[in-house]
Formats: structure tokens, C-alpha cells, sequence
């Protein structure tokens, strides 16, 4: 035996009487932590993977032109989504414009203007909640506000404020996190040269927070585009077979009219729901992209 | 085991350009300045005077307060909440800390440089541009541009690119915009905090003889962590350091050079040696 081998062993071997490391074991305990984490995503991936398959299966042959250029009608193949296309794009429109500019607005006071004390950690803490509240309460608040006390009616407008007043909260939330998001340095370059704090928002901070602004809006957006509880509520139409021509018309919405197609009896009707479902994705989907897009392109142009 | 010897750096060599004739016109007296962060008495009586068109260092360990009472100088505490100042500063004979006085006011006088490079993200011409404009300069823009990129020695260097971004420059130069972006809100006195601490040492030197430049027209008080650059560019040096209760203290300051060769505080010359920090 060499020296080293010698030396080797005498530090071994008492080693083994008080130190048990077990290696097997503990990487076996994390195969199976590792395995179980595995089926937790397979079994969601799984899950939704069926409900497109079952939505493509029943609706596929229902996908044609049709569904977007005509109006609901009573038979089913003459039946369409052209109005509740353009009811969505009327009320998801006018929600985006209101909440975009009263969100962003909010936003730049809590982070930028607010005082920092406990009626602004209040404010801020009230926000968060509101984002989590259920949207069918907002739909009575529409209801109560919109349509009963301000007389809108069971128009755009008040599906409008109702769907903008939902997003409200999370475009807020969003703003503020890409407007703390600022780095310091920046802030400071821009007062030390003797600017006020609107020209500092103005000119730094409003543009390096806007990725995450525009990002974070439109994914509000796209959850408005697919909300059919409030728009129920606020009285977006069943049976609504013309396109909106402004703000105080009545309208119906994709959401509301997959519903009442799913209500109906005939077995056709349910297959034309899957085929407006799948439309609805895509539009989701595709909205979700543009936001990626847009974060990437913004973002990759900056760098601190 | 053998006892290692103190290792002692050799006091670093004064410049022969540094002015000992501190007796100019007096652009800041700051006097007996307090600092809280919160409970925390950071900082406690503070004397310092700044002549004009002097270099004038603060040096000291980290966390004793010479940044903290550069920033106080054009009010950028006022950014930190929690953060409480009293004393007073009297910038030309005025009050910066009194109630009613606009920090806008101040920093419209005071260019700052920061310790780490930060152009804004925007081409270099808008980095210099954007401070004159928000002050309402009304002159040529273009020549003033130019004539701040000059002072702070880049204009040869990016004046066929003036529409790129400032963040595409070397830190060296990025560092020597942050200077350009400074001169241009027509200052007259700039503010240093660290400003080469993260340079190489061949840019470092490239902005020291550029503060030796820059003094003619301006004051500059700089804060610096190396006692070498505070030896070869300062006029007056301030050295700070902690009392018993962890708070940022004067020990004593004066001529750079005597300050290097002869100073009377034991603290200083056990710092300036290497005995200590």
C-alpha cells in the first residue's frame, strides 16, 4: 500500500463511524420530488390539451366564413358571429382607452407624486384587492352605476366602463410595477440636472416604464375580451343581430353570444359555440403575441 | 506563528498643479450639517468651506458620510424619504436647506456626476441637449452641444455619431458624457460622487486632467475612495471618518498637500498611510 493510499485510509475510517452520507437516498428522494413535480404539469398541459381537442373535434367542421360575416340567426348554419365581433371590438375598445389613461394615471401618482404614508399603502393595498374581486360584482357595480344611476342603459357605453373598470386594477398594478422598475440612477441623473418631476416622468421614467405598461394592458385587455359575466349583467343582448354604430347603442359581445348558443337545445348550436370558442382563442392568443412582441422589441432597445 | 508586518502603502505623491491658495471667493460654507436616515443620526457636525475654482476631496472608509454630504449639497437626499437634514448650507450666501427653497433651483447650478455612469437612453446629442432644453436654453443648440462635448474632452470621439445612443459608449466615455451632460445646465459648481470608481486606470486619468481642465471656469467638490486621485487632483482634501457611535464625522481638512504630508490628526495619517480602512 503507498503512503498515500496509508494516509487516505487513516482519515477514512473514522470518518465512517460518525458521518453517514447517504447519497443514494437523497437522490432518490429528489428523483421522486422531481417526478411528482412532472405529473403536476403533465396532468394541467394534459387537461387543457383535451379541452382544445374535444373544442377542435366538435367545432372544426363549423369553422367557415360564415361565422364571421353573418349575423346570429335562427338556424344555425346561416348563423354567424359578425355582431358580437363587432360588439367586442366596440366594448373591449372603448374599455382599453378609459382604463389605459385613468390606469397609467393612478399609477404615476401612487409611485411618483403620493406621499409616502399610510393612506398611500392603503390606496395601494385597496388596488391589489380589487384586482382579485369576482367579476360578476363588478357587472352589479355597472349595473348600479352605469346603467341605473347615470341612465346609460344597456349600451356600449356602459359595458364600456363596466369592462374598463374590471381592468382597471391590473393595468394599474402593472404600471406601477414597470414604473418601480426604473433604476434609480436614471431618476437621479434626470433631477440633478434641475428638472422638475413632471419633466422627469415626461421625458425618462413614462418611457422606460412603457413596455411593461403596454404589456401589462394588453393582457388586461385580452381578459376582457374573453369576460362574459359582467357584460350579462350590464345587459349586453342575446339576440342582437346588428353591428354597434356608437357608444350608445346596444350591442352583444362573443363571450355573451357563446353562451346563449350553448344554451340552446339543438345539438348544431353547441357545435357552432366550439367553432366561435376556437375563434376567440385565436383572437386571445394573438393578442397575447402582439404583447410579447411588443415587450421584446421595447426592451431589447434599452439596457441599464 | 509569525505576526504579519502592517502593510503600509506609500503616501501618495501631490501633484505639483494643486493650488495650496484656497483663499478664493467662497462657493459653499456648510456648516454644522446633520444627517438622518430614519433614527439613524448618519452624520453630525459638518464644517466645510469650498473656494471657488478648486478641487476640493472628500475621502474617508465606506459608510462615513462624504457621499451622503455631497448629495445634500443640491438637495438629492430630498429622494430618500426617510432621510433628515439640518445645518446649513449657504451656496453664494443663500441657504439651500431653508424651507422655502425650490431644489429645482439648486441643481439648475449644481451639475452632478454619479459614480456609476448613467447616460440616459437616448442619443448622446439628446443626453446634452435634454438638460438645456428643460432650462430653457435659447441659443444654438447645436454649438452648445458641441461645446460641452469639447470641455469634456469626447467630442473627437463621438462627433461622427452623435445620433447614437449614449448607452453604446465605452464606460470611460460614458462616464466623460455624464460630465458633458452635467457642463451643459451651465453650472457652476459640479458635484463628483466617485466618479472613476469603476474606470480603468488609464480613463481615470483621462478625467482627473480633465477636472484640472474643467476648474478654470468651475468649482468641483468630488468624493473618491482613492487617495491617489484625491492626492493628484484635489486642491483642498476633507477627510471623514467615525466617531465611537458609528456616525459620520470631520475629522479635518485643508490644503491637499498638507493634508498628505502633515496632517494633524493621528485618524488622518493612520488613513492616509494604510494603517486603517
Amino acid at each position: 500500500m503507498s503512503v498515500a493510499a496509508k494516509t487516505e485510509r487513516a482519515l477514512i475510517e473514522p470518518e465512517r463511524t460518525i458521518w453517514r452520507p447517504q447519497i443514494g437516498q437523497r437522490q432518490r428522494q429528489g428523483k421522486i420530488w422531481s417526478a411528482g413535480f412532472f405529473v403536476a404539469t403533465l396532468s394541467a398541459v394534459l387537461l387543457l390539451a383535451l379541452l382544445l381537442g374535444v373544442l377542435f373535434i366538435r367545432g372544426w367542421d363549423w369553422l367557415s366564413w360564415t361565422l364571421i360575416t353573418e349575423m346570429p340567426s335562427r338556424a344555425a348554419e346561416r348563423s354567424g358571429l359578425n355582431s358580437a365581433i363587432w360588439g367586442t371590438v366596440w366594448v373591449v375598445s372603448g374599455a382599453a382607452i378609459f382604463s389605459f389613461f385613468v390606469g397609467v394615471g393612478a399609477a404615476i401618482y401612487l409611485e411618483e407624486y403620493a406621499a409616502r404614508n399610510w393612506m398611500t399603502t392603503f390606496l395601494k393595498t385597496n388596488i391589489a384587492n380589487l384586482a382579485g374581486v369576482p367579476s360578476v360584482v363588478y357587472g352589479l357595480l355597472g349595473l348600479a352605476l352605469f346603467v341605473e344611476i347615470l341612465n346609460a342603459g344597456r349600451t356600449v357605453l356602459a359595458g364600456a366602463l363596466t369592462m374598463g373598470l374590471l381592468i382597471l386594477p391590473i393595468i394599474i398594478l402593472a404600471s406601477q410595477e414597470s414604473l418601480r422598475a426604473v433604476p434609480l440612477g436614471l431618476r437621479q441623473a434626470a433631477f440633478g440636472m434641475g428638472a422638475t418631476r413632471w419633466q422627469v416622468v415626461r421625458a425618462h421614467i413614462l418611457p422606460a416604464a412603457m413596455p411593461g405598461i403596454l404589456t401589462g394592458t394588453i393582457l388586461a385587455v385580452s381578459r376582457a375580451i374573453g369576460e362574459t359575466a359582467p357584460l350579462i349583467v350590464v345587459g349586453a343582448a342575446a339576440y342582437f343581430p346588428y353591428r354597434p354604430d356608437g357608444l350608445f347603442s346596444q350591442y352583444t359581445a362573443m363571450p355573451v353570444q357563446i353562451y346563449q348558443w350553448t344554451g340552446r337545445p339543438q345539438e348544431e348550436f353547441r357545435d357552432l359555440a366550439a367553432a366561435a370558442i376556437i375563434i376567440l382563442l385565436v383572437l386571445l392568443l394573438s393578442m397575447n403575441a402582439i404583447a410579447i412582441v411588443i415587450r421584446q422589441r421595447l426592451s431589447s432597445r434599452k439596457r441599464w | 506563528m509569525a505576526v504579519e508586518a502592517p502593510m503600509i502603502r506609500p503616501v501618495p505623491v501631490v501633484n505639483e498643479n494643486d493650488s495650496d491658495d484656497l483663499s478664493t471667493e467662497v462657493v459653499l460654507r456648510i456648516s454644522d450639517l446633520s444627517v438622518w436616515y430614519g433614527d439613524f443620526h448618519a452624520v453630525t457636525g459638518v464644517n466645510i468651506t469650498v473656494p471657488k475654482n478648486r478641487i476640493t476631496a472628500f475621502i474617508g472608509p465606506s459608510g462615513c458620510g462624504k457621499s451622503t454630504v455631497l448629495r445634500c449639497i443640491n438637495r438629492m437626499n430630498d429622494l430618500i424619504p426617510e432621510a433628515r437634514v439640518e445645518g446649513s448650507i449657504l451656496y453664494h450666501g443663500h441657504d439651500v436647506l431653508a424651507p422655502n427653497v425650490d431644489p429645482v433651483e439648486i441643481r439648475r447650478r449644481v451639475g452632478m456626476v454619479f459614480q456609476r455612469a448613467n447616460p440616459f437612453p437616448k442619443s448622446i446629442y439628446d443626453n446634452v441637449a435634454w438638460g438645456a432644453k428643460i432650462n430653457g436654453f435659447r441659443g444654438n443648440m447645436n454649438e452648445h452641444v458641441e461645446r460641452c462635448l469639447r470641455q469634456a474632452a469626447l467630442w473627437e470621439e463621438v462627433k461622427d455619431k452623435l445620433k447614437e445612443s449614449g448607452l453604446a459608449l465605452s464606460g470611460g466615455q460614458q462616464q466623460r458624457l455624464c460630465i458633458a451632460r452635467a457642463l451643459a445646465i451651465n453650472p457652476d459648481l459640479i458635484l463628483m460622487d466617485e466618479p472613476a470608481s469603476a474606470l480603468d486606470p488609464i480613463s481615470t486619468l483621462k478625467i482627473e486632467d480633465l477636472m484640472r481642465d474643467l476648474i478654470r471656469n468651475y468649482t468641483i467638490v468630488i468624493v473618491t475612495h482613492n487617495l491617489q486621485q484625491a492626492a493628484r487632483a484635489s486642491d483642498q482634501t476633507i477627510f471623514f471618518s467615525l466617531n465611537e457611535n458609528r456616525q459620520g464625522v470631520l475629522i479635518e481638512g485643508g490644503p491637499t498637500r498638507q493634508i498628505f504630508t502633515n496632517p494633524e490628526d493621528r485618524r488622518t495619517e493612520d488613513y492616509i498611510t494604510g494603517r486603517f480602512g
